[in-house]
């Protein structure tokens, strides 16, 4: 603080509560919608107090699925499960990488991390079409491999293990070399361990981003039973007459639970994550 | 950079690097060198026929006015996104850093946004604004305003501009504080000191100081635009009404998978390859040490 301004502070902090208010607003406006019943809902305006609905509600999604799609508890074990495999995926393959880069010279050094560095210029949607004739024809559509697998390759995470076992000192593995450690030991006994932060920061990050993947699992989940929520719940919007919106809204708070939950309890190494994910 | 020490074994680098190599092979590699293979070709929807035709697809897009009014869309929904949630989210950062009291209470109440995927982003805002039952649409409507993004299509725009930027305040928020909090104290009590009020020592110091995380946030939100917002989009509008909110990605989406016209859906994919070649160019070339945490 450079001056006392009792009227600015004031200012400030208003400014401050107004900009939370809008950005919960949303996110309020679903909650009061998942307690209300579907005629309140087809009745505007909304009201703006939560309804005795809820319990009701939630259980109807989570349990018995609207017209064209399963049962959201089922989509949510969909999620939970390609959210985890992409997240320990990534992780693994780029730790690995990163290591044999970072600590061992072989041919083809250089080219394999440029390989790994072209993955940064092509996102899933500029390779719709044939990745997913890639995957036709690994007769990997509606599974829990089609969905994962080809989004486990991450140069990020490469680039960010590998700038970080750059900063361990030279004398580390030194040390480690005269009493006899080899590569493996080397590895999980001192490698790893100082990587944990790092390790969770990443985890955070990519949990949120396979959670909330959309455009690969509408394309490859042809069969219902695959679907995950963030993409399972366009299926459950039709036409407002033959929408079940109480149950979307309550789908629509529990796909954002996770992750949020996520955010907010695990703030510092989310941002840990993010910073470092950008540099 | 390079490790001084390192360990001797001829096999072992190989077996750690094959994962991701092999993965970025079958899933990257692969599908971009077919998709610029199959942009010189010409397809019929069933896959019976298939006649090499050099550049004909690209000829084809360069003489459609709707790949160019496509064009368009992306970059009025870019910048409008990126402007709207940068203005706000420095507006909002500024106030934050002002404060003493409070700062992480306000942090974590704006961020949680960002955990939020973009279809769900694109259900809240399509309920609020559903012409029949929304809440918006219907306060918009008493206040005599006619909200019907679904047969306007600027107000198609403007619903998934909005979506869009109210996701992306909570990471351009983070972003702003950090910069901001990095700003040496000394030269704005020197400022202060000067006689220079708070808006003054806003735009004279602050503001310039702060331009590489602003320029950094700029290309970030551009891409952010470009690409993560499928979601929102596809839940909100399905590019429509007409064509009004079809951004290139969703033409790929909409052309390929929809229409099944695999040789202009593989073009235009080629040619986003080489926005996002450029734009990451830009990231890497422009803004390598930008801002010091």
């Amino acid at each position: 603080m450079i001056e006392r301004r009792p009227g600015l502070t004031l200012l400030s902090h208003a400014i401050l509560i107004s900009g939370i208010l809008i950005v919960a607003f949303p996110l309020y406006i679903t909650f009061v919608a998942s307690t209300v019943t579907q005629n309140e809902i087809m009745r505007p305006p909304l009201p703006l107090i939560p309804g005795p609905h809820m319990i009701e509600n939630y259980t109807r999604a989570l349990f018995e699925g609207s017209r064209n799609a399963i049962p959201v508890g089922l989509m949510m074990f969909n999620s939970l499960v390609m959210a985890l495999v992409i997240a320990v995926g990534k992780i693994v393959i780029s730790l690995t990488s990163a290591y044999a880069i970072v600590y061992f010279r072989f041919p083809f050094r250089t080219l394999c991390f440029w390989t790994i560095f072209i993955t940064l210029m092509l996102p899933v949607e500029v390779r719709i079409l044939p990745t997913f004739e890639v995957v036709a024809n690994l007769d990997m559509l509606n599974s829990y491999a089609g969905l994962t697998v080809p989004l486990i390759a991450s140069a990020t995470a490469t680039f960010l293990f590998r700038q970080f076992f750059m900063t361990i000192p030279d004398e580390l593995l030194e040390a480690a070399r005269i009493d006899g450690a080899g590569p493996i030991r080397f590895f999980f006994d001192i490698l790893l361990p100082l990587s944990r932060t790092t390790i969770a920061a990443l985890f955070v990050i990519l949990f949120i981003y396979g959670w909330n993947q959309y455009l690969w699992p509408l394309l490859i989940t042809t069969d219902k039973s695959m679907n995950t929520i963030v993409m399972g719940i366009s299926h459950m919007i039709g036409i407002d007459d033959f929408t079940d919106w109480p149950a979307v809204m309550a789908t629509a708070m529990l796909a954002m639970l996770p992750p949020v939950a996520i955010v907010i309890f695990m703030q510092r190494l989310f941002i840990k994550g993010l910073v470092e994910t950008e540099k | 950079m390079e490790k001084r020490v390192v360990f001797r074994h001829k096999l072992l680098p190989f077996v750690l690097v094959l994962p991701q190599l092999v993965i970025t092979a079958v899933f990257f590699l692969w599908p971009a060198s077919q998709a610029l293979y199959q942009s010189l070709l010409i397809e019929d929807a069933f896959g019976l026929s298939r006649e090499f035709v050099w550049f004909e697809n690209f000829e084809n897009l360069y003489n459609d006015p709707l790949y160019f009014a496509s064009f368009r869309t992306t970059a009025v929904f870019s910048i409008s996104v990126a402007s709207l949630s940068l203005g706000m989210a420095l507006v909002l950062a500024v106030m934050a850093d002002r404060v003493i009291k409070g700062t992480n209470i306000y942090r974590t109440f704006l961020i949680w946004p960002y955990a939020v995927a973009p279809a769900i982003v694109g259900v809240l805002w399509l309920f609020m604004f559903n012409p029949s039952i929304g809440l918006i649409a219907f306060w918009l409507k008493q206040t005599g305003y006619n909200w019907n993004h679904v047969l306007n299509g600027d107000q198609a725009m403007v619903l998934i501009v909005f979506a869009a930027a109210w996701k992306q305040i909570s990471y351009n928020f983070l972003f702003f504080l950090a910069g901001l909090q990095s700003i040496p104290k000394s030269l704005i009590e020197a400022a202060a000191i000067d006689g220079a009020g708070p808006s003054r020592r806003f735009w004279t110091i602050i503001f310039p100081l702060l331009s590489p995380t602003t320029f950094f946030l700029v290309v970030v939100n551009i891409v952010y635009a470009f690409f993560d917002t499928f979601g929102i989009i596809h839940a909100t509008t399905h590019g429509g009404p007409g064509k009004a909110t079809e951004t290139l990605v969703y033409k790929v989406f909409s052309d390929g998978f929809v229409s099944l016209d695999l040789g202009g859906s593989a073009a235009q994919s080629v040619i986003l390859m080489f926005i996002v070649i450029s734009l990451t160019v830009v990231q890497f070339r422009y803004i390598e040490r930008r801002v010091h945490y």
